[in-house]
């Protein structure tokens, strides 16, 4: 695979991807159901909902951890090749940052060990050291000469982390996929590590997904939001018109009940997510939707609608396409 | 009423590199039907706190100072009035205890256990209970003959707190009862907690590292760092206008959503929390602190008064102005 020089092309899509899961009893989890989702090349874009959503699904294949049921993974225009070979090369462009770096690190490595393995995996050999070093000072641990022998236990948490980011750049990638990068560390080194990869991305123009289910996350460092519900992206667009005026009732109810938004009424959701082998009928969310309760979307006359007809695939999926939400509701205010 | 005192209390672990100080001159009280928030992060000493209400640290820790339970000093207790005050005076909901149910009992054998062993009661009162239990924590008590792989986080979580609730105290402790939970599951499990301080005017005392959270279901706030006190006040006033920089790190580590001043500006301290046992001069902070003056380095600030509040800060005042 060659990386098209079209700036235009985004660094990472999906199109109609579908993952399943066969459960032991023979039902069909379908964790990602259709998503069309892409980032630009430098764009810093956060995937949130909750556990269970297929977030980390998506994320996964997204890196060709997973393979997809139907649809496919696109990087920098080409179809991601599942070959051994082609695999290997795209794990050098994209690379992945985990939630915890307690269990990303072996504890018996060094933190010079940890850092060079990716070079080693793939026989880059040559000046080993000088960009372990230079690894290890853009993630901000300097001077990194201090650092080479330390094991993960003698380090902070936010040492750690940065030990992972560490890893992760050193082979130079295009693409970095964080699964929940700070909800394991403390609340004041939390800030710092956003900040960085804030200004690796702004310094070596990375392209950025961060999966999470904290909204304030996607606040501090995202350029655009992603919200999915039940394997599909229920509303897309810019962070501050996401953040600032949701359109679809669970983007809204999931903004309520943040700590930090003291100025909205908690729209606190009764239940959870359903089970994916179980995808109700129509628009996905109508069971614990809020505005099918207190009859907002009766009076607009979709909720028939609401529990009946399936809702299309959000197509358009660029930063041009600006603010979208797939709902019944919003949908009928819209054509008012 | 006071239902639970902590006057001027330090605990100290002595451990194989020296002693190490986890809460040092800690003074704090909550009355019946209040909750008290205690913030902060790994290592600055609220578990080891709270886990000192119940008498349940590991030998190596020696308590100083008195910790009073409904006027009672638990120090002082024997084992036998001890054993009579956990679950019935005080229950405790440890952190990511919902992760240690037996996985081969149902949720009722394990409900009904504290029961059984704290209540003179025979197997048919007890299950009755525990269905009473489930409903007051919002399961349905068909739910009892479960095992819990059958249940979600926020479900087990609530398993706990019933568990909790078992034998009717009037204190409880819950340690980062929503950590690892989804913002939805975290909400409802607030508001749980509220409706039962409301219901069965139970005091509670939430510890939690984020201090959003505890802004909005707590009365009062303490915030700790390196095992003290550096501001107590009331919670929406410390996490909307804190006085220590170390409270307002905390505060402006969740940012508030829509406001311009946390857009592409994560909000942090450099550095990382002093380990307990090697706490640098002066200002425990003061390494770390972005407002740092001569004396920080050299002398640490006691917890002073601000109208309604008190922080351990040289600077508080200023900052107040």
């Amino acid at each position: 695979m060659t990386a098209t020089p079209d700036a235009d092309t985004p660094a990472l899509e999906t199109r109609a991807l579908e993952v399943e899961f066969r459960t032991r009893s023979g039902d069909v989890a379908r964790a990602v159901d259709g998503v069309n989702l892409a980032v630009h090349r430098g764009e810093i874009l956060a995937l949130v909902g909750e556990s269970g959503c297929g977030k980390t699904t998506l994320a996964r294949t997204i890196l060709g951890l997973q393979r997809p049921a139907a649809g496919a993974v696109y990087v920098g225009g080409e179809k991601l090749s599942y070959r051994a070979r082609d695999l290997k090369a795209y794990r050098r462009r994209a690379q992945l940052i985990l939630q915890d770096p307690s269990g990303a690190l072996n504890p018996r490595h060094t933190v010079y060990e940890a850092v060079a393995e990716g070079l080693r995996v793939h026989g880059l050999h040559e000046g080993e050291e000088a960009k372990v070093a230079d690894a290890l000072s853009r993630a901000g641990l300097r001077p990194p000469e201090r650092f080479y022998l330390r094991y993960p236990h003698e380090l902070s948490g936010g040492q750690r982390q940065r030990v992972v980011i560490a890893g992760a750049l050193v082979l130079d990638p295009e693409i970095i996929v964080a699964d929940e990068p700070v909800s394991s560390l403390d609340a004041s080194v939390r800030g710092e590590i956003l900040a960085l990869l804030l200004r690796l991305r702004d310094e070596l123009g990375l392209t950025l997904l961060v999966v999470t289910h904290d909204l304030g996350l996607a606040w501090n460092i995202a350029d655009r939001v992603a919200v999915m519900y039940l394997g599909r992206i229920i509303e897309i667009g810019p962070t501050e018109e996401i953040l600032a005026a949701p359109q679809h009732p669970y983007t809204q109810a999931l903004l309520s009940v943040v700590p930090e938004v003291a100025r909205l009424e908690p729209i606190v959701l009764t239940g959870e997510t359903p089970d994916p082998t179980r995808i109700p009928a129509g628009c996905r969310f109508h069971t614990r939707c809020p505005a099918l309760v207190d009859g907002t979307a009766g009076a607009a006359g979709v909720d028939e609608r609401c529990r009946t007809v399936e809702l299309p695939i959000i197509a358009v999926d660029a930063p041009e396409a600006g603010h979208t939400a797939a709902c019944h509701l919003v949908e009928a205010n819209a054509h008012r | 009423m006071t239902l639970l005192e902590f006057d001027d209390v330090s605990i100290t672990y002595q451990s194989r590199q020296g002693l190490v100080p986890a809460v040092r001159n800690v003074s704090l009280s909550l009355p019946l039907g209040k909750t008290l928030g205690i913030a902060g992060e790994s290592g600055c000493g609220k578990t080891t706190l709270a886990d000192s209400v119940l008498r349940l640290l590991p030998k190596s820790a020696q308590v100083t100072g008195h910790i009073r339970l409904d006027g009672e000093d638990v120090m002082a207790m024997s084992f036998g009035q001890l054993r009579a005050a956990r679950w019935a005076k005080a229950a405790v909901v440890f952190q990511g205890a919902m992760h240690a149910l037996n996985p081969v009992q149902r949720i009722e054998t394990q409900l009904a256990e504290p029961i059984l062993l704290h209540e003179d009661v025979g197997g048919q009162a007890a299950r009755m209970r525990v269905g009473e239990l489930l409903e007051q924590v919002g399961l349905p008590a068909s739910r009892a003959g479960d095992y819990p792989h059958q249940l979600s986080g926020g479900q087990k979580q609530r398993v706990m707190i019933a568990m909790a609730l078992a034998c009717r105290p009037s204190l409880l402790i819950a340690d980062e009862p929503t950590t690892a939970l989804d913002v939805m599951v975290q909400a409802q499990v607030l508001d749980l907690l509220a409706s039962l301080v409301r219901q069965l005017g139970l005091g509670v005392v939430l510890i939690s590292h984020d201090l959003s959270v505890l802004a909005g279901a707590c009365d009062r706030v303490a915030v700790m760092y390196a095992g003290r006190i550096v501001e107590e006040g009331a919670a929406t006033d410390v996490f909307a206008r804190p006085l220590h920089p170390y409270a307002k790190a905390l505060a402006g580590a969740f940012p508030r959503i829509g406001d311009q001043a946390f857009r592409y500006a994560p909000a942090g301290l450099p550095g990382d929390p002093p380990f307990p046992g090697d706490l640098p001069p002066g200002c425990p902070l003061h390494p770390r602190c972005p407002i740092a003056v001569d004396t920080c380095s050299t002398v640490e600030p006691l917890l002073t008064r601000h109208g309604d509040r008190e922080a351990a800060c040289h600077r508080a005042g200023e900052v107040l102005v």
